[in-house]
């Protein structure tokens, strides 16, 4: 099996069909995906029909684009005309959106073939994919294990192999946290960087897309691709940022920071704090200079975030309300049938935050949750810029452990939340940071660094992440 | 003496502040490019945004800013540097998102003011936010309780609205309606709207209170809603007025709600609601960014507003010589204003205030009862210069010019060739003239001899018979002021 | 400025119920149970902010710094009725059909 970038190359060139590389995909995932669960909806006949038109481009003589022929599987919070978008809840079961993604536009633009949608904790909230309303996604490293959340079924179709490429959606850390447990490349690109037009939003001043790979340079093709200005959505930012794609390996003289607070800190398996610390080691072999480094704010992060995510997503998720689309369970009048509707179509884990949202934005209650976690979050910003002002990157844990076993977190939500510990302050301050594996554990699980960079420090971020991955992690 | 009629002897003043909506007249929505439009099939003008589909996003329309930043100017606004919008959050089935995106504590416009008759009201704040959907009623005869269900519309959803909401700085229902006309009156002229409060593009909820007359505290506020003309605003104050005045008299509490007005009963009435109260969660709308006025926005919303209608009025007045009554009613239509004025420039003779009454008489119905704009008939504001000019110059009588001017808005030319084709003139010469008048006299003997011996009433009776001889004598062409002058000699 | 100084936050049945209710949840009498001590839990390690002293510190609703984001008054496309109306629960004469509204806007 080749990377996404030989493929591409490969199917360019001509030295291989588009239609041959997604017919190698898809039989892969028939082999395996009744196993593992990666998938909401594999659209196999699309999918050898893009890669025929792929390849009629070819034979045309025109520029197929990119990403030519590469699978890519699609999380299933991302909007595909025609095609079923459930974010793994009953409230929108059988909903076909009338519209594309923006990102799902750019991909099969540049010649990507979609091959499916990936399962996840229903509307992104979790971190094992145990919150699916259609069931779980295993870790194709070890079936007993979780693949992460929310973005698992992206994580475990790479880590499968049923596509070199995916995309999911990090709001607190859905795209490290699986990438981590399940052994790829996770992306979460600045705020504003990839368009959120067609992301079915959870929280929408933290939602970014990005990519899952199995190599980091693999990473840099598919952001490339979705990255860029789209004046569908205002948060996008206008700049377009430079091309990733083999953007060097360099990190002599580059300032690294260990964040303390991520790092150092009780729950933090020590198999991981170890693992991070050779990381730093083999970069400093490479010409970088590693300190540690305090950013205070980050310890409040997790709860400015379970005030603000929920907060958002109570709003976001009102419109679900059995009136224009997806699932309506009859009552009286309206309000019975809102209310009957939301409570048989979301799951337990959309309701309590949904709940927490609304009471935290409630009457007299905003200034003491909601404003003031935004009030944390100015300090979070703050604390970077101070690290910032000294390092390129810095560098932490991207969850405190390796994959965990189904239902070891399920009875406290609370010990679900900490899994995020480590991810969340970076969706906070609205800047880039990414998972590489690095080394196993005991448990012969992958290990996940996170390099963190500042707003737009995409270029820097992939620099040191290709060092790490070229060191192996291995002890 | 009884509480009651202690209670009753206290003086209460009305406490008024409006909340007015206006929709504004944009080609696209607020947040999507779907047509702003009134009147389309239901639900053929909705895309993704508007219709709040998951992965939806907003982004701001322009022009809804140049128009807020117009009111901003026009109503004495100031405009702040920053503004950002808010999610208002309730449930409700017209509204796509179940959260309107709306301005809260950061409006785009903050305490500004609007002269009513020569005082100054003041207006708190004036924000953007968009429309909800429209529900039809099915069943129980369409009210809305009492239907079967309802059927929802999201044509509307998502229509740029301003909300420009009053303080209660008003105190009777006449200036409220003052108030409404002149807020309209405004907007029309800076062209942000068309302001038709039938078609709902204005809709203005009243918030009633009386107190005792000398006290500063606010009473409890009822609001009224669903006065679909300025008329019927002034009727629902004036109920509210006297139900809360009737019932503060005997003791009863005045509850703080929303109340519905009923035009054709003539009353209001509270309204059930499930909900016990709202509780509407705003916070900062994640998916826009911050409203941050340039100067060079600022600039251009300024040259983009005319001469506002107060100061219109005082122009025409002073320099037309026209009634203030009149001035008033042509400045509340821009468009007859302009027209007016066009045609005033273009007068060789004749008065301008000839101009207006025939702009805010015949032309004024013409347009209402045809649905026409000035800038569509076939009469121009030259040609109402030259009709205005053949009255002035005695060429036809003002009677005649009437059937001129319905031929000129039939299409039938200028007025001058309007005029000759119909065989209308004016006879003012004055040997012609002489000659009806003299046998109008021989013709009638007795008449002139009643006038000679009779009272004064009498002569004015058989002067006038007369005088209406010489008329009919004359096929109505002869000119009236000679007729008259030739008529008095000849009774001499 | 503390707002919750500390005090052991503690949400009730009536605070889920009436919770519920501005959600527009349905839940069951066992879910208001289980939702009071989740809320409380989850709310009593939020006290860890709740408690700072943040005066004068403003607050990021947002991490991009980005204003005027515009578009022209341009009408673009809309979607076809029917699409939308066969994705619909109950649609009726061209309407999103909902059963009757007993509350007020």
């Amino acid at each position: 099996m080749r990377s996404a970038v030989e493929i591409a190359a490969a199917v360019r060139s001509g030295e291989r069909t588009a239609r041959s590389v997604a017919e190698e995909h898809l039989a892969t995932i028939a082999s395996r995906e009744g196993e593992i669960h990666a998938f909401n909806h594999v659209t196999a006949d699309a999918a050898l029909a893009q890669a025929d038109a792929v390849d009629a481009k070819v034979a045309r003589g025109e520029d197929p684009g990119p990403l030519a022929g590469v699978p890519v599987a699609l999380k299933d919070n991302l909007c595909t005309r025609g095609v079923p978008t459930t974010c793994s809840s009953r409230i929108l079961d059988g909903w076909l959106p009338p519209y594309n993604a923006t990102v799902v536009e750019r991909v099969t633009a540049a010649g990507g073939v979609a091959v499916g949608k990936t399962n996840l904790d229903e509307f992104a909230m979790g971190s094992s994919t145990e919150n699916s309303a259609f069931g779980p996604t295993l870790n194709p490293l070890d079936l007993s294990r979780v693949p992460g959340g929310s973005s698992g079924g992206s994580a475990a179709a790479v880590a499968a192999r049923f596509a070199p490429l995916s995309l999911g959606s990090d709001t607190g850390g859905s795209i490290r946290q699986p990438a981590s447990f399940c052994g790829v490349v996770g992306v979460k690109p600045t705020y504003g960087v990839v368009s959120r037009y067609g992301l079915i939003a959870f929280a929408s001043s933290l939602d970014q897309i990005g990519p899952f790979a199995a190599t980091v340079n693999d990473a840099a093709l598919l952001l490339d691709v979705i990255s860029g200005h789209d004046r569908m959505d205002s948060t996008s930012i206008a700049a377009s940022p430079t091309a990733l794609l083999n953007d060097g390996t360099d990190v002599a003289g580059l300032r690294v920071g260990l964040v303390t607070e991520l790092t150092d800190v009780e729950g933090i398996d020590p198999e991981v704090r170890a693992a991070v610390e050779r990381a730093a080691s083999a970069l400093e072999a490479q010409g970088a200079i590693v300190e540690r480094i305090s950013v205070p704010s980050c310890i409040y992060g997790l709860s400015a975030y379970y005030l603000i995510a929920p907060a958002e997503a109570s709003s976001n998720l009102a419109r679900y309300d059995g009136v224009r689309y997806g699932l309506r369970v009859d009552g009286d009048d309206v309000y019975e049938m809102n209310s009957a509707t939301r409570d048989a179509g979301f799951g337990a884990e959309v309701k309590r935050r949904i709940m927490l949202g609304t009471y935290a934005l409630s009457a007299g209650f905003y200034d003491a949750y909601y404003a003031q976690a935004q009030r944390v979050r100015t300090l979070i910003i703050r604390d970077f810029a101070a690290a910032y002002e000294r390092f390129d990157v810095l560098l932490s844990p991207t969850t405190p452990t390796t994959a965990f076993k189904f239902g070891a977190k399920t009875e406290d939500p609370f010990s679900m939340y900490l899994s995020d510990i480590c991810t969340i302050a970076s969706n906070l301050a609205g800047h880039p940071a990414m998972s590489i594996p690095f080394g196993l554990g005991s448990d012969a699980m992958p290990i996940g660094v996170q390099v963190l960079a500042p707003a737009l420090g995409e270029s820097v971020m992939f620099r040191v992440a290709r060092a790490i991955e070229a060191a192996g992690g291995v002890a | 003496m009884s509480s009651n009629e202690v209670q009753a002897e206290i003086q209460y003043e009305t406490v008024i502040g409006l909340e007015v909506h206006v929709e504004l007249a944009t080609k696209t929505k607020l947040f999507c490019a779907c047509a702003n439009e009134f009147g389309s099939e239901p639900n053929t003008n909705i895309c993704p945004v508007c219709l709040g589909l998951p992965g939806s996003l907003p982004v701001l329309n322009e022009r809804v800013v140049d128009f807020a930043l117009r009111i901003g100017e026009a109503l004495n606004f100031t405009v702040p540097q920053r503004s950002i919008f808010h999610r208002k959050n309730y449930f409700y089935p017209d509204m796509p998102k179940d959260f309107q995106t709306s301005q809260y504590d950061e409006p785009i416009c903050a305490e500004g003011w609007i002269e009513v008759d020569g005082e100054r009201i003041g207006i708190e704040r004036a924000h953007m936010e968009e429309d909800t959907g429209k529900s039809t009623h099915v069943g129980g005869g369409g009210r809305i309780h009492d239907a079967d269900h309802s059927l929802v519309d999201y044509n509307r959803a998502g229509v740029p609205l301003m909300e420009i909401v009053s303080h209660p700085a008003m105190r009777s229902s006449e200036q409220a309606r003052g108030y409404v006309s002149e807020l309209r009156a405004v907007l029309l002229a800076i062209g942000v709207s068309d302001v038709k409060m039938e078609e709902g593009s204005m809709r203005v909820d009243a918030n009633v209170s009386i107190r005792p007359v000398g006290t500063t505290q606010l009473g409890t506020k009822v609001e009224i809603k669903n006065m679909n003309s300025i008329r019927s605003l002034g009727r629902a104050i004036d109920y509210e007025v006297e139900r809360q005045t009737i019932a503060t008299n005997t003791g009863e509490r005045i509850v703080q709600e929303t109340r519905h007005w009923d035009e054709s009963e003539g009353i209001t009435h509270g309204m059930r609601s499930k909900e016990g109260s709202s509780d509407y969660r705003f916070f900062p709308e994640p998916d826009l960014a911050p409203v941050a006025p340039t100067d060079e926005m600022r600039a251009a919303a300024r040259a983009a507003i005319p001469e506002l209608p107060a100061a219109l009025r005082e122009r025409i007045v002073a320099e037309w010589q026209v009634a203030e009554h009149d001035a008033r009613v042509l400045v509340a239509n821009p468009a007859l204003s302009d027209y007016a004025q066009e045609s005033v420039a273009a007068l060789a003779s004749g008065s301008a205030r000839d101009v207006v009454n025939w702009c805010t008489g015949e032309l004024l119905a013409y347009g209402n009862e045809t649905g026409s704009e000035p800038n569509s008939w076939a009469l121009s504001p030259i040609a109402l210069a030259e009709l205005v000019g053949l009255v002035g110059d005695g060429a036809i009588s003002r009677s005649q010019a009437k059937e001129v001017l319905a031929g000129c808005l039939a299409g039938e030319g200028a007025p001058s060739d309007v005029a000759s084709a119909r065989g209308l003139a004016q006879v003012s010469d004055e040997g012609a003239l002489a000659a009806i008048i003299a046998g109008v006299l021989e013709a009638n003997p007795d008449a002139v001899a009643e006038y000679r011996t009779g009272d004064e009433k009498a002569q004015k009776k058989k002067r006038g018979f007369l005088m209406g001889e010489a008329m009919k004598a004359s096929k109505g062409q002869g000119n009236p002021a000679l007729l008259n002058r030739l008529l008095d000699a000849g009774l001499a | 400025m503390a707002k919750q100084s500390n005090e052991q936050v503690s949400i009730t049945r009536s605070d889920v119920e009436h919770v519920a209710m501005l959600a527009r949840l349905a839940l069951t009498p066992d879910e208001v149970g289980e939702f009071a001590e989740q809320l409380t839990a989850i709310l009593g390690h939020a006290t860890d902010i709740s408690s700072l002293d943040l005066d004068g510190v403003p607050t990021t609703a947002h991490p991009l710094p980005v204003t005027n984001v515009l578009r022209e008054d341009v009408i673009g496309p809309s979607l076809d009725r029917d699409e939308v109306l066969a994705a619909a629960p109950s649609a009726e004469e061209g309407r999103f059909r909902v059963p009757r509204i007993m509350g007020e806007a």
